[in-house]
């Protein structure tokens, strides 16, 4: 089983975002850089069906330099191979843009399944890996919490408002990751030394044969025009008496009487 | 030239989806504003009833594509039917709901169609006919005001969001030849939850616990029951297997939009305010007076939440009498 894994470096989700001077992109600099976290446990079912099965795993992702380290992780946690996509021409390419990038890149990768997140933390648009299954006319399963593997096919627990949906696709397919999935392990000492050796493609749009003008942030579809902070709200009224009772009587007055929620 | 204005509704097993009624109101709005047609467009099987509903949403056209191949959703059969109908109306603008179904179709639908989306839309604003999209990116720390080029824009809007507003017009009611064409997916089983669990994306209160619970949630589910309201929880809660991770609040669970939310044992770390902070009212209930959850609330109690929540839920009884 030959798999690949689309993975995205994000800010970390603790990170405090700010608005760059542009007013349309944020401050890159002084936060902390990690895999999104629904990547992780991409990276981690890919390893536990490798394990289980036998073949590959290929980590491939789009971004600067410093995406690189995404990789790396992928590689410590035992992934086998990286392909990067680096390119100043692919910064800021929105989401249909970067499934082009990516699928272009898996025209030269050997795969029976990709695994993705069913979204990446930072822009929030859960579109890159659908795209990329229909570029590549395969089927896809999103927001998964289980998977299994038999017979050519793949058996996957899709989660729904309210419930679970089991859903089967044939091989090749391209699944992605919902919590519950599994518990991403940690890189190993070992692990993150051998990551050092292992190999990593290095991409750029002409190797890849996509159109310049078809990608980054200049050939956006989806045009920021501004970034905002959410409104703030009033300073919360603290509600204070003598006994919790009548503080929860306070409260409920105010839901009752103002917010004619109850 | 595209024009005209697309709703796309979602039905589960023959009942429409409380955001599908959000996307046909807010069509209308945005196909008034430009002076367009809207459709109403509804894909299933046995759901002749369903066109009749969505006449009360004011749509000017009711597509029904009715096929016993759409009993359920899959991602397969609905873009190929949804982009043959696309591709024939031409429409400009197509809205659908940034639910789990939307969430799974818009990026495959743009691909096919080579259209720009903006996903989890929490407004749209119409300005000399151009339309600006506002949607939380981040988890909701930052929101984005974005504009889609191209001849079609695909809109999914975020549950719970939206005013729902009935116009009730003589809809005419269509059937478009549409091809299900090759599906290579299939839907063998359905686990929905029993009861009566409210669906937090979908909840009007959601009563939310953290690490102050310490994994008893007894006092949040009798809040829960008599509000009526669904029981959501904080990341560490999951984490700590307290709670099931549908039950997540936050940037790596789910993001909510009640009109009351009321945070119990929840520090407010910033991943969980992310989450949560489009609620209309929000409530926190937590031991430390300086928690951060306290900067996001608006009405807070200082107190241990085992006290305060059961005399809540009793203050609530007698509201309600």
């Amino acid at each position: 089983m030959d798999i690949v894994v689309l993975v995205k470096q994000v800010p970390d989700t603790e990170a405090l975002v700010q608005i760059a001077d542009d007013g349309v992109s944020i401050k890159t600099q002084d936060i902390k850089w990690t895999m999104n976290p629904y990547d992780e446990l991409a990276v981690e079912e890919a390893l536990q069906i490798k394990e289980a099965q036998g073949g590959t795993v290929t980590i491939l992702t789009l971004g600067p330099d410093k995406a690189i380290e995404a990789i790396r992780t992928a590689l410590a946690m035992g992934a086998d191979q990286g392909v990067h996509i680096n390119d100043p021409a692919a910064q800021g390419s929105d989401s249909l843009a970067t499934a082009k990038l990516l699928a272009a890149a898996l025209k030269d990768i050997p795969y029976d399944l990709i695994i993705a997140g069913h979204r990446a933390v930072d822009e929030d648009n859960y579109q890159v890996a659908s795209a990329v299954a229909e570029l590549l006319g395969i089927p896809q399963v999103s927001m998964v919490n289980k998977a299994e593997i038999a017979e050519g096919k793949i058996t996957c627990h899709r989660t729904v408002e309210g419930g679970t949906v089991v859903v089967e696709a044939s091989l090749p397919a391209l699944f992605t990751t919902q919590r519950g999935l599994n518990e991403p392990r940690y890189a190993s000492l070992p692990g993150i030394m051998k990551a050092k050796k292992k190999p990593v493609d290095v991409k750029t749009v002409a190797d890849l044969g996509v159109d310049a003008a078809m990608v980054g942030a200049a050939n956006r579809k989806v045009k920021i025009k501004a970034l905002n902070l959410p409104p703030e709200r009033q300073a919360v009224k603290m509600i204070e008496g003598e006994a919790t009772a009548d503080k929860a009587a306070a409260l409920v007055k105010i839901l009752h009487e103002e917010t004619k929620i109850i | 030239m595209a024009q005209g204005v697309f709703a796309i509704t979602e039905q589960r097993d023959g009942e429409l989806r409380k955001v599908s009624l959000e996307a046909v109101s807010e069509g209308r709005r945005v196909a008034d504003g430009l002076g367009a047609d809207l459709t109403a467009v509804v894909l299933g099987t046995g759901i002749e009833g369903l066109a009749e509903e969505l006449k009360k949403y004011g749509p000017d056209k009711i597509w029904v594509v009715d096929d016993p191949a759409l009993a359920d959703y899959t991602t397969d059969a609905y873009t190929n039917i949804l982009s043959g109908l696309i591709q024939t109306a031409d429409p400009a603008v197509i809205i659908l709901g940034a639910s789990a179904q939307g969430k799974d179709l818009a990026g495959r639908l743009a691909a096919r169609l080579d259209a720009g989306v903006a996903m989890d839309c929490t407004a749209i604003k119409l300005d000399n006919g151009s339309l600006t999209y506002t949607r939380p990116m981040f988890g909701g720390k930052i929101v984005a005001d974005v504009a889609i080029e191209g001849a079609l824009q695909i809109v999914a809007i975020r549950p719970n969001v939206m005013d729902i507003t009935e116009a009730a017009k003589d809809s005419a009611i269509e059937k478009p030849a549409a091809e299900v064409g090759e599906v290579k997916t299939a839907v063998i089983q359905k686990t929905m939850d029993t009861g009566d669990k409210i669906e937090l994306t979908e909840a009007d209160i959601i009563v939310s616990g953290g690490r102050g619970t310490g994994g008893d949630y007894a006092v949040i589910e009798a809040l829960a029951a008599e509000l009526g309201a669904a029981v959501g929880a904080s990341r560490s809660a999951v984490d700590e297997g307290w709670r099931p991770h549908s039950d997540q609040v936050g940037q790596t669970g789910k993001t909510v939009s009640p009109t009351l939310y009321v945070a119990c044992g929840i520090s407010g770390a910033i991943q969980h305010l992310a989450g949560m902070s489009t609620s209309k009212y929000i409530v926190a209930i937590n031991k430390d007076a300086e928690a951060p959850i306290f900067s996001k609330a608006d009405f807070g109690i200082a107190g241990d939440l085992f006290d305060v929540v059961p005399a809540l839920t009793e203050e609530v009884k007698k509201v309600k009498g």
